[in-house]
């Protein structure tokens, strides 16, 4: 996926508003149409479910974000050498590198979630010594394979991203790093990585906040995440849209957090043109 | 364990025992969904991207709330809410008029909600198209008398081609793999009827191989023809690399 694709997908720092551009006039009139608006669903839908679920509601927050931000870095970790071996590697690595990276790409995140859930999750109690074994309790659960699902594909995408930024970091660099006598660990840790990193940030950005969009796929096997906790109050309330819309909110919020840290941390790393 | 007896080939024959004709009509399902709501999508991603570059303030700012709040919220939790509030809000405009409450198939639900999500990523795509055509052409264009949509028929569309094609394909392959939610709502397309022949045959891991096989089929086949359509529309440019 291309930079701009990612963009087109995801709420990224560019499109923060500022402080400034709110105070238009046609702006104040359209913010006071819209508090009407959410005095009116605060006023005509039923709230009163709210307090009774606040707890698990919080608790579910947290579910999902330590989701994203652990498959978020497990991915990461994977796909530096998933996207350096598609630049440098032999055949034989560069080769099951990308046929990785085509069949997580070209398949969707839900097939692969329920393949890992209820293939393997299905095939691993038929093995005595799986059953036998310390990682049973575990494996028993949902959240490892939601777990493995998000990291994996997170993988992939990620890996084409550091394929494209290991590829772009320009010749001159490292044959800069080559003529100070650097090694190749002590190159690629103080020159390759970084630079390709710098590069890639603004995409990975974009990728993360993709990410945060595709945990709410692990509540369908049973990871109680937001997603989960709101559909539970549906089906105890029977409400339709309230849960819905507070949950809309919810992930909005979110994302507004996630994009406006990740504009703090773009902003302290220094970037100097010749 | 015998190599026959792991693994039914016979569970995915197309006839009644089998349950390969079941998952090529899901296939099916899910290839015409993604086609209208790709379309539907671009539609609202043409009208989406010219309201914003060219549209009033007041429209300008309806749509940056619009992919805003696509661009910020999982398609699933859209999905839901699109699936339900269309409906409803069609019954209850129908009821309006004292028409009786129809009953939407899942077909056109399902391109209606794949629709609106791949028309604000289509707006972003598309806006940054039309931005890359050179000013001068569409200029030029008006300059020579030509009204607004014929400089949007004969030049602006046509121009914009070559830098929207590589963003437009991207949004193809989501919208194929965005179907796969449409599970979630009940409507049977492959992810969910193989969910569906799996439990029925304790076969999980041959139903779901076989579905990413077909998904996977899909998005190569795609590629051979996007490689041949990105080479048709650039067809006349400087080669870059």
């Amino acid at each position: 996926m291309t930079d701009e694709t990612t963009h087109a997908v995801a709420f990224t720092p560019e499109d923060l508003p500022t402080a400034k551009s709110f105070f238009v006039p046609h702006r104040i009139v359209m913010m006071l149409v819209f508090a009407a608006f959410v005095v009116a669903v605060a006023v005509f839908m039923r709230w009163d479910w709210l307090p009774r679920y606040l707890p698990r509601l919080g608790w579910g927050i947290l579910v999902s974000l330590v989701m994203l931000f652990s498959t978020a870095i497990l991915g990461f970790l994977l796909a530096v050498p998933i996207g350096l071996v598609q630049v440098t590697g032999p055949w034989f690595l560069k080769l099951p590198a990308k046929i990785f990276c085509t069949v997580i790409r070209g398949t969707p995140l839900l097939l692969q979630l329920w393949l890992l859930y209820y293939g393997l999750g299905s095939l691993f109690p038929q093995f005595p010594a799986i059953r036998q074994s310390f990682l049973w309790p575990y494996l028993r659960e949902a959240w490892p394979y939601g777990v493995a699902a998000l990291t994996i594909s997170f993988a992939a995408y990620e890996g084409e991203v550091m394929r494209g930024a290991f590829a772009g970091v320009p010749p001159g660099e490292l044959e800069a790093a080559k003529a100070y006598g650097m090694g190749r660990w002590a190159m690629f840790r103080r020159i390759w990585l970084p630079r390709a990193i710098h590069r890639a940030l603004p995409t990975l950005n974009g990728e993360t906040v993709l990410q945060l969009k595709s945990t709410p796929l692990v509540a369908t096997v049973t990871v109680v995440d937001v997603y989960a906790v709101i559909s539970k109050v549906r089906q105890e309330t029977f409400l339709t849209y309230e849960p819905l819309l507070l949950l809309a909110l919810i992930y909005m919020c979110l994302t507004g957090i996630l994009v406006v840290a990740f504009r703090t941390f773009e902003n302290r790393i220094p970037t100097r043109g010749a | 364990m015998a190599a026959d007896s792991l693994i039914n080939w016979g569970l995915l024959s197309l006839n009644a025992p089998g349950w390969g004709g079941v998952l090529l009509q899901g296939f099916f399902n899910s290839i015409q969904i993604a086609v209208g709501g790709f379309t539907l999508g671009l539609a609202l991603g043409i009208g989406g991207a010219f309201g914003k570059l060219y549209g009033g303030p007041v429209l300008r700012d309806l749509l940056e709330c619009y992919t805003t709040v696509v661009r910020a919220v999982p398609e699933l939790v859209l999905i839901l809410l699109l699936y339900y509030a269309g409906t409803d809000l069609l019954n209850q405009v129908l009821a309006l008029f004292s028409i009786g409450p129809v009953d939407i198939s899942g077909l056109m639900a399902g391109i209606f909600v794949i629709g609106v999500v791949q028309g604000a990523y289509s707006t972003e795509v598309l806006r940054g198209a039309i931005k890359a055509v050179p000013a001068g052409q569409i200029e030029a264009a008006r300059a020579y008398g030509m009204s607004p949509t014929k400089v949007l028929r004969r030049i602006t569309l046509p121009a914009m081609l070559p830098y929207a094609i590589p963003g437009l394909s991207n949004l193809w392959l989501i919208a194929t793999k965005d179907t796969a939610l449409l599970a979630v709502v009940g409507f049977s397309e492959l992810t969910l009827v193989t969910r569906q022949a799996a439990g029925t045959t304790k076969a999980y891991l041959l139903f779901f191989l076989a579905a990413g096989a077909l998904y996977l089929a899909l998005t190569l086949v795609s590629n051979v023809f996007i490689g041949m359509l990105e080479r048709h529309a650039r067809r006349g440019f400087a080669e870059s690399r």
